[in-house]
């Protein structure tokens, strides 16, 4: 296995690398090889795609070179690691050579790269492509000095439910259960303890606007709020599952989605990825979208993805071009969403499971229940049964009719569908009903009921 | 079962859908059938040979479902019929259609076979007789359309069967029959 004196790396399905909380990407390289000089014996990693983030160095094995998504071959190196960056020399041989860059990591006696390692080893980093990698360089320093990971660290030891921001209202109830210290306990005991929360925040949200500088520090602590709110009300609602009703858990549900539609913590921007960008973007958003494409049922607008993916994006907008770029990229990346447009123009993006074959065995199954039979089904019915929006459940409804298998009913009740009976009549025998066929469950549906 | 008149109705005239006209083509076709066979079967019972497309006619509404066909959907059933040859336009407009339950032909046959059932071969009779007289009472020919039972003569007189006088009126026209 390549690269085992590295750290591993996760990523996601789309070939993105799972970034730790607080971790930004700064800096994407294209075809950059990873090799250690000064021990041949170490396997080199060859034309990668190296990302420089706040708190590591990490290298992704080309997708387009491997087969499989090959998640173990990413490797890693914490930036924590590295002892020193090494200015690289410029020398006429080098204008014509590959650059490269030298930095210097501390490992353990037995080669593996770790933090206050005994040794020391030298890195070299081949940049094959065409990129700049005095800028990389820059930026490298940038990371390295600017120490992210070590409010990190401090961050991850206390776990995630436990990162200290307000004052005692919003901390005390994460552990101690709050429906015995709480006297109000519910709906009014969270929204009270909301109501503490922010006014304890309120003061470095008026910090935090002061200026932009100021905006960009506080920026993560707030992601971490939004990000601790929502564990809290995860928490919350498993912990008094009992006393909670309806309409509880659907405000909790609210508040979640406001919540988790806050934050990407790290935006593809064009800045960091450069020449990657679409492609970079298109990954981000496939890992994206999931969430809300399962909330929608498989199937979602494209304009609407569109909101929430430039919602979640903060500050880092991006164009409706863009989106469709990254989206029409996906058809070479092993992603499982897929941008499907409909004969009437309308784009949706929708999950690879969730197939046309599956929507349309659903229609099949709700349009022969006897009331369906009966009276037809509207847009509006199939939305409410399939659990998409009624302009998507029409295309699907109007797909079934092109295949044959529904027929339209255009009257002043409005635009109803109805299963298609013509095929099972018989043309030189119109009273003829064959047992058991679409046409004799039809008439007993909708003729024996009147 | 439902009726219309004397027509016993099928069970899918009860069908919503059988009242929009289909954009699918297959579905269409299969739609345009049915109404094809319903118009002539209709027409027939009720010996009705003129529809107007702008005017109310009984088969093109249902009541019971509160569903009726619009103009599209009346025009093409009968530009149907008009290109199978079992009615024609009578206006350049398009907006009245005579429908020929039986073709000009087996009208002529039917004529020839009334003739003879009734001894008539080589009588003299008027047209208005032959549509209203006693002789036709419970054939097709009785109530027959003016203009189809003259082009079915004016088939046999060109076959040598009969002989068509011109009157001074419509109710002057007669024929003599030389079977």
């Amino acid at each position: 296995m390549a690269g085992n004196w590295l750290l591993p790396a996760e990523t996601t399905t789309s070939g993105r690398p799972v970034l730790r909380p607080g971790e930004v990407e700064s800096s994407l390289q294209p075809s950059v090889d990873l090799l250690n000089e000064e021990n041949p014996n170490l396997p080199p990693l060859k034309s990668g795609l190296l990302v420089l983030t706040t708190h590591r160095l990490l290298w992704l094995p080309n997708p387009e070179s491997t087969t499989s998504p090959a998640a173990s071959a990413a490797a890693a190196v914490p930036l924590a690691a590295v002892v020193q960056i090494l200015h690289s020399k410029k020398s006429i041989k080098g204008m014509f050579a590959s650059p490269r860059v030298r930095f210097q990591v501390s490992i353990t006696p037995e080669y593996k790269v770790q933090e206050k390692g005994s040794k020391f080893t030298t890195i070299t980093l081949v940049f094959r492509g065409k990129s700049d990698p005095d800028s990389f360089v820059g930026k490298f320093w940038e990371a390295w000095r600017g120490r992210a990971w070590e409010g990190a660290v401090s961050g991850s030891d206390s776990g995630p439910g436990r990162v200290e921001l307000g004052d005692g209202g919003g901390s005390s109830s994460s552990d101690t259960g709050l429906a015995l210290k709480m006297p109000v306990v519910g709906l009014s005991g969270i929204l009270r303890k909301e109501q503490e929360m922010w006014e304890s925040t309120d003061k470095s949200l008026q910090d935090a606007f002061q200026d932009l500088n100021a905006l960009m520090n506080k920026a993560k602590e707030m992601v971490a709020l939004a990000e601790k709110m929502r564990q809290k009300l995860l928490s919350g609602s498993t912990s008094q599952a009992n006393a909670a009703n309806d309409e509880e858990m659907g405000s909790k549900e609210e508040m979640q989605d406001w919540l988790l539609s806050v934050g990407i913590v790290s935006p593809v921007t064009k800045e960091s990825a450069g020449a990657l960008y679409h492609q970079e973007l298109s990954r981000q958003l496939a890992d994206f979208v999931k969430i809300p494409l399962e909330r929608a049922g498989g199937i979602m607008n494209l304009i609407d993805i569109y909101c929430l993916f430039n919602r979640a994006r903060g500050t880092e907008l991006i164009s409706p071009d863009d989106l469709l770029r990254a989206c029409s990229l996906w058809e070479k990346f092993n992603v499982p969403v897929m941008l499907k447009k409909f004969e009437s123009g309308v784009m949706v993006i929708q999950n690879k499971s969730h197939s046309d074959e599956e929507v349309f065995s659903r229609i099949k199954s709700l349009v022969q229940k006897p009331d369906a039979l009966k009276t037809g089904i509207s847009a509006t019915d199939a939305a409410r049964t399939l659990g998409i929006a009624p302009a998507m459940a029409k295309e699907h409804l109007l797909a079934a009719e092109s295949k044959g298998f529904l027929c339209r009913d255009v009257s002043p009740d409005g635009f109803r569908f109805y299963i298609n009976i013509f095929h099972d009549i018989d043309p030189n025998d119109a009273y003829l009903v064959k047992e058991y066929g679409i046409y004799d469950a039809w008439i007993r549906a909708a003729i024996a009921s009147r | 079962m439902q009726t219309l008149g004397e027509l016993k109705l099928p069970q899918f005239f009860n069908y919503p859908p059988y009242f929009t006209l289909q954009p699918v083509r297959e579905t269409q076709e299969k739609q345009i059938q049915l109404w094809k066979e319903l118009i002539i079967a209709y027409c027939r019972m009720q010996k009705l040979f003129i529809i107007g497309l702008e005017e109310d006619f009984p088969l093109f509404s249902n009541p019971a479902i509160e569903r009726s066909l619009n103009y599209d959907a009346r025009s093409a059933f009968l530009s149907a019929l008009v290109s199978d040859g079992r009615a024609e336009w009578t206006d350049k407009g398009h907006r009245q259609c005579l429908i020929l339950w039986h073709q000009i032909q087996e009208w002529a046959d039917i004529i020839l076979r009334f003739v003879k059932d009734n001894g008539l071969e080589d009588s003299v009779m008027t047209l208005e007789e032959m549509r209203s007289g006693v002789e036709s009472r419970g054939t097709d020919i009785h109530g027959m359309d003016h203009t189809v039972l003259t082009r079915a003569l004016k088939l046999l007189e060109n076959k040598g069967k009969l002989a068509i006088f011109k009157g001074t009126s419509t109710d002057d026209e007669g024929v003599k029959f030389s079977v």
